[in-house]
C-alpha cells in the first residue's frame, strides 16, 4: 500500500472546520446564544425554589407519572443529593439534559417523520445516524469548542448529536409499523397526509417514539457528564475533577448523583409514555 | 336494476420497472409469463372491463393472488392503475387531482377491509366520525350522524368502547358503520366478512343484505367464497390471474359455467342454497270458476294430472282442487267453488330450494309459486325439487314459463 500516498483526510476536515468557524460565525453566536439562554432558563428554573420545595414538587410529579414506588425513590434520591452537597451541580446538569433533550425531540421527530415518507430522505438519513452513534463521543467535542468556544454551548452540540439519533429512528420506526391497512383506511376516507399524520400515523407510532426519547434523554445526560471535559458546568465537572485529582470517595458521591438522576429520568420518561397509552 | 354508476375500462396494474411499456407488450400480444420472464414485469391486473349499476350487490370473486383486490383499489385509487379507466357516473377517478379525488372518497365511495382497520386510539364512536371529522363537519353534526350510523348496525350502547375490547364481528360492524357515515353511494368491501369465523360470517351477510334492502347502496363486495358470492352477490364476476372469466348472476355462473375453470370452481356448490323456485317451477294447469267440475275433469284427464289450480280473471291464485274431489262432486251436482281447497301451500318466486323440501314433502296438493298480488306464476312438484339438484335444469324451458307466467 506504499504506493498510494496516505490521503490527508485529517487536514481536510480541519480545513472544513476552519472555513466554518471563520465565515459561519455570526450563525454560531447565534446559535450559541438561543442556547445559552435556554440551559440559563431551565438550570435557572430548577435552582429558584428551595430544594426542599423541589423536591416536594418532583415527588409530586412523580406519583402522578408512576405512583408511590417512583416517589419514594425520587424524593429519597433527591434528598441523599442535597444532603452530599451536589444541589447546584445536580441541577446545572439537569438543566443542560432537559435542553439538550428537548433540542433533540424538536429536531429529531420531524426528521424522523420526513426520513418515513421519503425513501431518499431515509438513504441518506441511516447511515449518517449510524456515523453519529459510532464516531467516539469525544471526537465531537473538538469542533464543538471550534464553533462555540468552551463552556455549556458545545456541551449541548455535542449531546444533541449523539443522542438524538435514537428519536429520529424511532420515529421513523414508529410510523413505519403502523399497518398498512390503517394507512390504507386513513387514505380510503378522504385524509389529507397531514390529517393522516396526526390523526392516525403519530398517535399510533407514540409509544415507540417514546421508547426513542427515552433513549436520548438517557444518552444525553451521559454525555452532558462527559461534556465537562470542555467546561460544562454541573455534576459532570465535579466527578471530572474528582477523578483528576484522584479523590476517589467525592468521585463516587458525585457518580452516584448521576446515577440518581439518570433513574429518575429513566422511570419518569418511561411511564409518561405508560400513562399515556392507558389513556389511550 | 338501476343506471350505471362505476364502470371500468381496460383497467391494468402492472407492477415492476416499465409497467407501462408493459401494457403495450400486452396488446402486442406478450402473454404474461413472457412479460414476466423477458422483463420483470407482473400483471396484477389484466385489462378488466365491467359496468355496476346502482343499488346492485357486485361481488368480485377469485382465489388469492386473482387480483381482485388490487382491482378493488384501484376504485378509489389507494392503488394507482397502470392504465385504464375508472368512471363514476362517467367521471374518470385517474384524471382527477388530489383535491377532487380526496372529495369523492369523502362523499362518494367508502371502504370495509378484511382486518377492519379501526384505529386502535379512537374509540367506537370517533371511529366511525372519522370520515366526517377529515370532512370538518362540526362536532355536533358528525356525532349524531355517527351515532345513527352506530344504531343502524346495531352497536349503540357501545360508542366508548376501543375497538380491542370487542369481538370480530362487531369490530366489523364498527367498520361497516364507519362506511356508512359518510353516507357514500358506494361501498367497497374489501373480504370484508373473511377474517369472521363462519357462523358469525353468515350472520354478518344476513345484516348486510338486511341493510341493503334499507339503504340501496351500490356495494362492491370481494370475496375467495364462492358460497358468499352467491348468497349475496347479485351479480358475480369471478377473476383468475388478473383477468375476468365471468360475470353474471349468481343462477347464471351455476347454470352456465363459461369455461371449465368456473365450472370447477362451483363444482362443490350446494345448489339447493343457490337455486329458487322460480328455476324449478313448471308452468301450472289452471282453470277458472265460472267453469264446472266436467270441464275440470277433462283437463285433468288430458294432462294426466290429478290437481288443478283455480284462478281468476287477473291470474290470481284462488285455490286448488283434486281429480278426486272433482269426480265427487260431478255425480253430487256441487260446483268448483265447494271443492276449492283454498290453503294449499304457496310460495313467492324467490324462496330458495333447501326451504323448499319441507313444504313439498308435507304437501298434499303441487306448491304453487305466486308473486306478491298472488297472482299464479308456476307449480312446482316434488320430483322437479329433486330434479334440479341432480342437475336436470332445463333452462330453455324454465325461462318460457318464466315468461308466460
Amino acid at each position: 500500500m506504499d504506493f498510494i500516498p496516505k490521503l490527508p483526510l485529517a487536514d481536510w476536515i480541519e480545513a472544513i472546520v476552519d472555513w466554518m468557524a471563520t465565515n459561519l460565525e455570526g450563525l454560531f453566536d447565534g446559535i450559541s446564544d438561543v442556547i445559552e439562554a435556554v440551559v440559563g432558563f431551565f438550570s435557572g428554573l430548577f435552582l429558584l425554589p428551595h430544594p426542599l420545595l423541589f423536591i416536594v414538587i418532583i415527588g409530586i410529579l412523580a406519583y402522578l407519572v408512576g405512583k408511590w414506588r417512583l416517589t419514594l425513590f425520587t424524593v429519597i434520591g433527591f434528598l441523599l443529593i442535597d444532603n452530599l452537597g451536589y444541589w447546584q451541580e445536580t441541577m446545572n446538569t439537569l438543566g443542560l439534559v432537559i435542553t439538550s433533550g428537548l433540542i433533540s425531540i424538536v429536531f429529531g421527530i420531524p426528521i424522523g417523520i420526513w426520513s418515513a415518507y421519503s425513501k431518499t430522505a431515509h438513504r441518506i438519513i441511516s447511515p449518517l445516524l449510524d456515523f453519529m452513534q459510532t464516531m467516539p463521543a469525544f471526537v465531537y467535542l473538538l469542533p464543538a469548542v471550534t464553533f462555540f468556544s468552551l463552556g455549556v454551548v458545545p456541551g449541548v452540540i455535542a449531546s444533541v448529536i449523539f443522542a438524538i439519533p435514537p428519536t429520529i429512528r424511532l420515529t421513523y420506526l414508529g410510523i413505519k409499523q403502523v399497518s398498512g391497512e390503517l394507512a390504507e383506511a386513513a387514505d380510503a376516507f378522504g385524509s389529507t397526509s397531514w390529517q393522516k399524520l396526526i390523526k392516525v400515523e403519530l398517535p399510533l407510532a407514540m409509544p415507540t417514539m417514546m421508547a426513542g426519547i427515552n433513549q436520548t434523554i438517557m444518552l444525553s445526560l451521559s454525555m452532558v457528564v462527559i461534556a465537562s471535559m470542555i467546561g460544562a458546568q454541573g455534576i459532570g465537572a465535579t466527578v471530572y475533577r474528582a477523578v483528576t485529582q484522584l479523590k476517589i470517595g467525592q468521585g463516587f458521591e458525585a457518580g452516584l448523583a448521576v446515577v440518581v438522576l439518570a433513574i429518575v429520568l429513566d422511570r419518569f420518561t418511561q411511564n409518561l409514555f405508560k400513562s399515556n397509552k392507558g389513556r389511550g | 336494476m338501476g343506471n350505471e354508476i362505476l364502470k371500468v375500462n381496460r383497467l391494468s396494474k402492472l407492477f415492476g420497472p416499465g409497467a407501462e411499456q408493459g401494457i403495450q407488450l400486452l396488446e402486442q400480444g406478450y402473454t404474461k409469463e413472457r412479460l414476466a420472464k423477458e422483463k420483470n414485469i407482473m400483471v396484477g391486473v389484466n385489462r378488466v372491463s365491467l359496468s355496476i349499476n346502482e343499488g346492485e350487490i357486485f361481488v368480485i370473486m377469485g382465489l388469492s393472488g386473482s387480483g381482485k383486490s388490487t382491482l378493488v383499489r384501484m376504485l378509489n385509487r389507494l392503488i394507482e392503475p397502470t392504465s385504464g379507466e375508472v368512471l363514476i357516473h362517467g367521471q374518470d377517478l385517474r384524471k382527477m387531482n388530489k383535491s377532487q379525488l380526496r372529495e369523492v372518497r369523502r362523499k362518494t365511495i367508502s371502504m370495509v377491509f378484511q382486518k377492519f382497520a379501526l384505529f386502535p386510539h379512537r374509540t367506537v364512536l370517533e371511529n366511525v366520525e372519522y370520515g366526517l371529522e377529515v370532512q370538518k363537519v362540526n362536532k355536533a353534526e358528525r356525532r349524531e350522524k355517527a351515532q345513527k350510523s352506530l344504531e343502524l348496525v346495531g352497536l349503540k350502547s357501545w360508542e366508548h368502547v376501543l375497538p380491542d375490547q370487542l369481538s370480530g364481528g362487531m369490530q366489523q360492524r364498527v367498520g361497516l358503520a364507519r362506511a356508512l357515515a359518510n353516507d357514500p353511494e358506494i361501498l367497497l368491501m374489501d373480504e370484508a366478512f373473511s377474517a369472521l369465523d363462519p357462523l358469525i360470517r353468515r350472520d354478518m351477510q344476513d345484516e348486510l343484505l338486511e341493510l341493503q334492502e334499507k339503504m340501496k347502496k351500490t356495494i362492491v363486495f370481494i370475496t375467495h367464497d364462492l358460497d358468499e358470492a352467491l348468497r349475496i352477490g347479485d351479480r358475480i364476476a369471478l377473476m383468475k390471474d388478473g383477468e375476468l372469466v365471468q360475470i353474471g348472476t349468481p343462477e347464471e355462473m351455476l347454470t352456465q359455467p363459461a369455461d371449465r375453470y368456473v365450472e370447477r370452481f362451483i363444482e362443490d356448490v350446494d345448489l339447493s342454497k343457490v337455486l329458487t323456485a322460480s328455476r324449478v317451477m313448471r308452468r301450472p294447469e289452471t282453470v277458472t270458476l265460472d267453469r264446472g267440475p266436467r270441464v275440470a275433469l277433462q283437463l285433468m284427464r288430458e294432462r294426466g294430472i290429478s290437481n288443478l289450480f283455480v284462478i281468476d280473471r287477473a291470474k290470481r291464485l284462488l285455490g286448488v282442487i283434486t281429480a278426486e274431489d272433482a269426480s265427487q262432486a260431478l255425480k253430487t251436482g256441487a260446483s268448483l267453488r265447494d271443492i276449492l281447497i283454498e290453503d294449499g301451500p304457496k310460495v313467492p318466486p324467490e324462496t330458495l330450494l333447501n326451504e323448499l323440501f319441507e313444504v313439498t314433502s308435507s304437501a298434499k296438493v303441487p306448491l304453487a309459486v305466486v308473486d306478491e298480488q298472488e297472482r299464479l306464476l308456476g307449480v312446482i312438484v316434488r320430483g322437479a325439487v329433486l330434479g334440479a339438484l341432480a342437475g336436470e335444469v332445463d333452462n330453455k324451458e324454465v325461462s318460457e314459463h318464466g315468461l308466460h307466467s
